[in-house]
């Protein structure tokens, strides 16, 4: 293993967030996560979880602390620059965010057209995954007249098509059933078979025990991490 | 790519692009007569400046006291010296009764005997050569005293100067104008920028860049500015041919020419080109000045 694969994926260092002149809702955040590692995040609601995910997917900027993601310092980190690390992350937002106006196949087409790639190719990556996903016979609908779990499904094809080297989902079995949420979950497995470093936030506890992998706990705005029942050396470091 | 018939943005829904080109062919439309009538003028100004330019008028005062014979003798000797100057291409007296005509609006009927008129002489000149005025009327003053020669000089540059101030007003026209689809065009970007802010926020987090953003607004805003311009020149060209026919039908020298020179055309033709560019231009300044402040 060469020196650039250690360096990790993300580190988070005494982070604080705060929405404007409000309280902290996080407070001196410190972790860090190895490439290929796989986390729960979890927590009671209105701990931080969306805060934090917000944070690694570049929607927000810490009120202080410093943030790396791919080794890169986000404070200092030119404007410009930031589409280029946004294409090397995923995320599977808790309210879908799909774009109403599009169809399945678009949402789901998005991130391959925003990075640029031949429409053949993306004509054939997203038939694929949309068939894998259960939705070839949706491709043509518009997310309004798709039920919750398929909108669920739709976003996570759109978080997953370009294979991120950071997946982020927010509550994503919340939606669908055992069976499509074992699906998914296993589709997180295999992409982090395949290299890509997983966080997912979520309220499952069960699900959580079942899968073994570390937990990164928050709560009061504060992270602890626990290393999983089976991944030794793949979790990440890290307290607050 | 600018034609691009897919958008990830919802902007064809927008209300105020449904109006956006209607905005834009109202103002090319008043561009369109602006920009013609800066034309008729600049036209205008150049044939007064071409017709004065080459001609003088000699006025001989009229000598109550002195015959008839005298005062041909005087005309017949201004008349050879014109004749003899270089420069002058032609010369000729205008009949008493033409002049009596020309003044019969002010004096009412009168006759010579009435009034002592003056008479004059229409000199033609060769541009080329240019005919010294001072020297011209020197000359002709020590011989026939109280002879004067002139160039229609000073009410020509004021008439000159007044078509150039209405020609500088159509040009600010047309830049207020210019302005005018520029704000309209930025007020419906800021709009749809708003409108479409969530739908932005995904684009970004997928990892567009700005400019991918910027290309869907300003591909919307040049189609809306082109449709608006050709919608305008639509509505300008029956208008300005109406005006040329009238105009043409007055046959009055002092008004301005309304029927274009091809030139005129050309430039017509372009507006509604001109009109998307900037509309898209704008469109694509205001776009990425405003994803600035975004993460």
């Amino acid at each position: 293993m060469d020196i650039a694969s250690k360096t990790p994926i993300a580190r988070f260092e005494n982070v604080g967030l705060r929405y404007g002149l409000g309280p902290e809702v996080l407070q001196d955040v410190s972790f860090e996560l190895d490439p290929g590692s796989y986390h729960f995040l979890v927590g009671p609601s209105g701990a931080g979880k969306s805060s934090l995910l917000k944070l690694m997917y570049l929607a927000l900027r810490p009120s202080r602390g410093l943030v790396h993601l791919f080794g890169r310092d986000i404070a200092t980190t030119a404007r410009g620059d930031l589409p280029a690390l946004r294409r090397s992350i995923g995320v599977v937002f808790q309210d879908y965010r799909l774009l109403d106006h599009l169809s399945t196949f678009d949402n789901v087409a998005l991130p391959l057209r925003v990075a640029g790639i031949r429409e053949s190719d993306v004509k054939r990556h997203v038939e694929e995954l949309l068939a894998w996903v259960g939705l070839k016979e949706h491709m043509l609908a518009r997310p309004p007249t798709l039920s919750g779990g398929q909108k669920q499904r739709v976003s996570i094809a759109r978080a997953v098509i370009s294979r991120p080297q950071l997946l982020m989902a927010d509550e994503p079995t919340g939606n669908v059933d055992d069976r499509m949420g074992f699906r998914l979950m296993h589709l997180f497995e295999e992409l982090n078979k395949l290299g890509t470093t997983i966080v997912v936030a979520t309220h499952n506890e069960a699900m959580v025990q079942q899968l073994g992998h570390p937990v990164m706990r928050i709560d009061g705005g504060t992270i602890k991490v626990t290393p999983g029942s089976r991944t030794a050396g793949k979790d990440g470091r890290g307290g607050a | 790519m600018m034609f691009s018939r897919r958008t990830d943005l919802p902007l064809d829904k927008d209300a105020l692009s449904r109006f956006l080109p209607w905005l834009i062919a109202f103002m090319v439309f008043l561009a369109a007569l602006a920009q013609a009538g800066l034309f008729g003028l600049d036209d205008l100004a150049r044939r007064w400046d071409n017709g004065m330019a080459a001609t003088l008028t000699v006025q001989i005062p009229a000598d109550p006291d002195a015959n008839e014979a005298t005062n041909a003798r005087v005309l017949q000797s201004a008349m050879n010296m014109l004749s003899e100057t270089p420069g002058v291409r032609r010369s000729s007296v205008i009949p008493n009764d033409k002049v009596l005509e020309l003044l019969s609006p002010w004096l009412g009927a009168v006759t010579a005997a009435d009034v002592p008129l003056p008479r004059l002489i229409d000199v033609e000149t060769d541009p080329a050569l240019n005919v010294d005025v001072d020297v011209l009327q020197q000359r002709l003053a020590q011989s026939i005293p109280g002879a004067m020669v002139d160039d229609h000089g000073v009410w020509l540059a004021r008439l000159i100067e007044m078509v150039r101030t209405l020609e500088a007003l159509a040009g600010i026209v047309l830049g207020l104008i210019l302005l005018a689809v520029m704000a309209t065009v930025m007020f419906t970007t800021r709009t749809g920028l708003t409108v479409h802010a969530e739908a932005i926020e995904v684009l970004h987090l997928t990892g567009a860049h700005d400019r991918y953003i910027a290309k869907q607004f300003a591909g919307r805003a040049l189609t809306l500015g082109l449709k608006g311009g050709l919608y305008g020149v639509a509505l300008a060209v029956p208008t300005l041919l109406a005006l040329g026919h009238m105009a043409g039908r007055m046959q009055a020298g002092m008004l301005p020419e309304m029927s274009l020179p091809l030139l005129g055309w050309v430039s017509l033709a372009l507006l509604p080109v001109l009109s998307a560019l900037v509309a898209g231009l704008t469109a694509r300044i205001t776009v990425m000045r405003n994803l600035r402040s975004m993460l």
